[in-house]
């Protein structure tokens, strides 16, 4: 046990579980770093340092770095795949899948269906995303719902270090394909995570916080801020329950609409552009299926729908804070009809 | 090259089969039995029978939205086929794939598929998978005129060569990418060229010829064994029926197919060429012939009598769990 950091967790889970699996394979751009020039070997260990020397312990027969060539090493991971390995690809930022989009959508998501149910491809892409970092337009998107919407992929946000890792290990044992989204912003976010390898099941959300108010459901990051914003809330005389579903792929709506049917309001927190995103899924859902438990209009908090711009006020301003989801809370418990 | 009797037989019982077959889905899509798009391999068969001659089962191959005659050559079930392309019960992929996604991992069949230039980036990873676990194994990515030109096939050109993965390449060039012509749209018009811009050896031979596929494809998977890195070969053949079935076919000139089916057809080159050096009797392909229809007529009646899916299956094979 010890404080670790988002991006330490990541690297403890992926070598815990190389040295369980030589089946566990990594493969992606400047995943070691330097391959083929005269400098360092692992001089990069992935664009943020989540693989940093796992290349010294499992060499260059489980750690391939690839050139900028997004279609054939995904594509490369899935063949590998059903060929019996268990691939960790990845996908610097989610930001570039549109230049693989075929190979995650139509081949990695498919194969199982498509083929009867006659084939395994337990792939773990990882990806960098979130604003917040100020790298603009291109580098900064929240694209799990674009992934949410295709059958076949599994797609796990995690919201914490101790997340990040047994949701990791849970993903390389999955035998599905997993979107697996780190948020750039809480590489550097550190608390207690155990040394030994443990698994956080697919599809089980985790109740962060329990109130009796208003239920808060959030997303990755947006866990943190509001939790934050709980905190407030509470000291202002509203409780409000704070769920982190974990995954938007399954998503564990059950949890959800239990505390929902306690609470009867529910504000959903979700760094995606607000059209079609997990907010609008998850509110949609609540309607459909617990009209009559709510006594508020469900609300969500989500960027404007614009893509995420470069200076910093303005970054800052499309960021769904604390402020915003407080109130949001507080609309809803002072809500009368 | 030492073709035995029973390569010989093989060999042509394959490519017999794979044209019977093909001709009868012709036939039967035209009664509206088979649902969807179907896109035929006749006129082909010598590239999937000229090289999957040389594969077993710890290789794989890598298909294209024209893959019945790959799924033959790489020994796929003919009544499973069958059944898959009518949509029905006990059908390869239970019926769920269809015509453009039939498949047998069992037999490292990685699907026929309906994106151009699908395959080669899976064909990368099976045979780095072989690599790594050193099965022996190698990967053959078939791929159309229209997927050279993909990224996705370039990019996998590339990344073969930097792992020096065991890949085999197979340009299947049958003269148009849908209704384009691929002497028009392949840059440079020289594809053995632009491989080994990548550092892929590779050659060009003609389609029609099994005995020329035969035999480039057997030096290549040769070398592709002995840990000589990826190869390349650029297989030039017709097809016989349009892109898809129900393509009218106006921007091939008239006679065009008839041409090719009465003096290049690869069926009747490999007859003549056999029968005439005295390798195997005329009586011999007869009896193939009879044995081969009479298979195909079983498995197209079976087909259409097989029941439809059930509609419980309409939400199993998702996941791992459902």
């Amino acid at each position: 046990m010890g404080k670790k950091s988002f991006r330490q967790a990541l690297n403890e889970a992926m070598r815990q579980e190389m040295e369980r699996d030589p089946n566990v394979i990594l493969l992606g751009e400047d995943i070691a770093g330097g391959m083929g020039a005269k400098g360092e070997q692992d001089a990069w260990g992935d664009v943020l340092g989540a693989s940093k020397g796992l290349l010294a312990k499992f060499g260059r027969e489980r750690i391939y770095d690839t050139p900028i060539s997004e279609s054939a090493f995904i594509g490369a991971a899935a063949g590998a795949a059903i060929n019996g390995l268990r691939p960790i690809a990845q996908l610097m930022f989610v930001d570039f899948f549109g230049v693989c989009g075929d190979q995650i959508f139509n081949q990695i998501a498919k194969f199982r269906y498509m083929f009867g149910g006659k084939a395994t491809t337990p792939v773990v892409i990882r990806t960098l995303f979130g604003a917040g970092t100020r790298a603009a337009s291109q580098h900064s998107q929240c694209l799990y719902p674009v992934f949410a919407h295709i059958p076949g992929l599994k797609v796990v946000v995690p919201s914490s270090p101790y997340e990040a890792k047994g949701l990791m290990i849970q993903s390389i044992q999955d035998d599905d394909p997993v979107i697996f989204f780190e948020h750039k912003a809480m590489y550097d976010d550190a608390e207690e995570v155990p040394d030994e390898p443990y698994t956080i099941p697919l599809g089980k959300a985790k109740i962060v916080r329990e109130g009796s108010d208003v239920t808060i459901v959030a997303i990755g990051r947006m866990v943190q801020l509001a939790n934050q914003a709980a905190k407030t809330l509470d000291n202002e005389g509203i409780s409000c329950t704070v769920i982190d579903p974990r995954t938007v792929s399954p998503l564990d709506i059950d949890t959800i609409l239990a505390s929902v049917r306690q609470t009867g309001r529910l504000v959903v927190v979700d760094e995606a552009s607000p059209r079609c995103n997990i907010a609008t899924d998850i509110a949609a859902q609540v309607a459909q299926q617990a009209f009559d438990a709510l006594k508020a209009p469900v609300r969500m908090v989500s960027p404007p729908h614009t893509p995420v711009p470069f200076a910093p006020e303005l970054e800052d301003l499309y960021i769904p804070g604390p402020a915003r989801i407080q109130e949001a809370a507080t609309e809803l418990a002072r809500y009368s009809a | 090259m030492q073709l035995s009797r029973d390569d010989l037989k093989n060999a042509y019982t394959k490519m017999r089969t794979i044209r019977e077959f093909e001709e009868r889905v012709h036939k039967e899509f035209a009664t509206g039995k088979i649902p969807g798009f179907v896109h035929l391999y006749a006129g082909e068969e010598a590239s999937a029978i000229g090289v999957c001659m040389h594969l077993d089962d710890v290789d794989h191959i890598t298909s294209t939205h024209r893959g019945h005659g790959h799924c033959i050559g790489k020994g796929c079930d003919i009544n499973g086929m069958m059944k898959e392309i009518f949509g029905r019960q006990g059908g390869l992929c239970k019926g769920k794939g269809g015509s453009m996604h039939i498949a047998d991992v069992s037999k490292g069949m990685l699907g026929a598929n309906g994106i151009v230039g699908g395959g080669p980036p899976l064909a990368c990873g099976a045979a780095l998978a072989a690599k790594r676990r050193k099965t022996g194994g190698i990967s053959v990515a078939f791929f159309g005129d229209g997927a050279f030109n993909q990224g996705t096939t370039l990019e996998s050109l590339n990344f073969a060569s930097v792992y020096q993965l065991p890949v085999f390449f197979v340009l299947e060039d049958n003269g148009y990418a849908e209704s384009t012509s691929s002497d028009w749209s392949i840059g440079g018009h020289n594809p053995v060229l632009r491989a080994r811009g990548f550092g892929i050896p590779g050659e060009r031979v003609d389609g029609h010829d099994f005995f020329a596929v035969y035999r480039a494809a057997e030096e290549a998977i040769k070398r592709i064994r002995n840990g000589e890195g990826p190869q390349f070969l650029h297989i030039e053949f017709t097809r016989y029926y349009g892109h898809f079935e129900g393509d009218a076919m106006t921007y091939r000139p008239p006679g065009e197919v008839a041409e090719v089916r009465n003096f290049l057809d690869c069926l009747t080159f490999f007859k003549a060429r056999v029968t005439s050096g005295g390798l195997l009797e005329t009586a011999i392909f007869e009896k193939i012939d009879t044995e081969v229809a009479r298979l195909i007529d079983n498995a197209v009646a079976d087909a259409r009598s097989a029941p439809p899916p059930t509609t419980a299956e309409i939400t199993t094979d998702v996941y791992s769990n459902y």
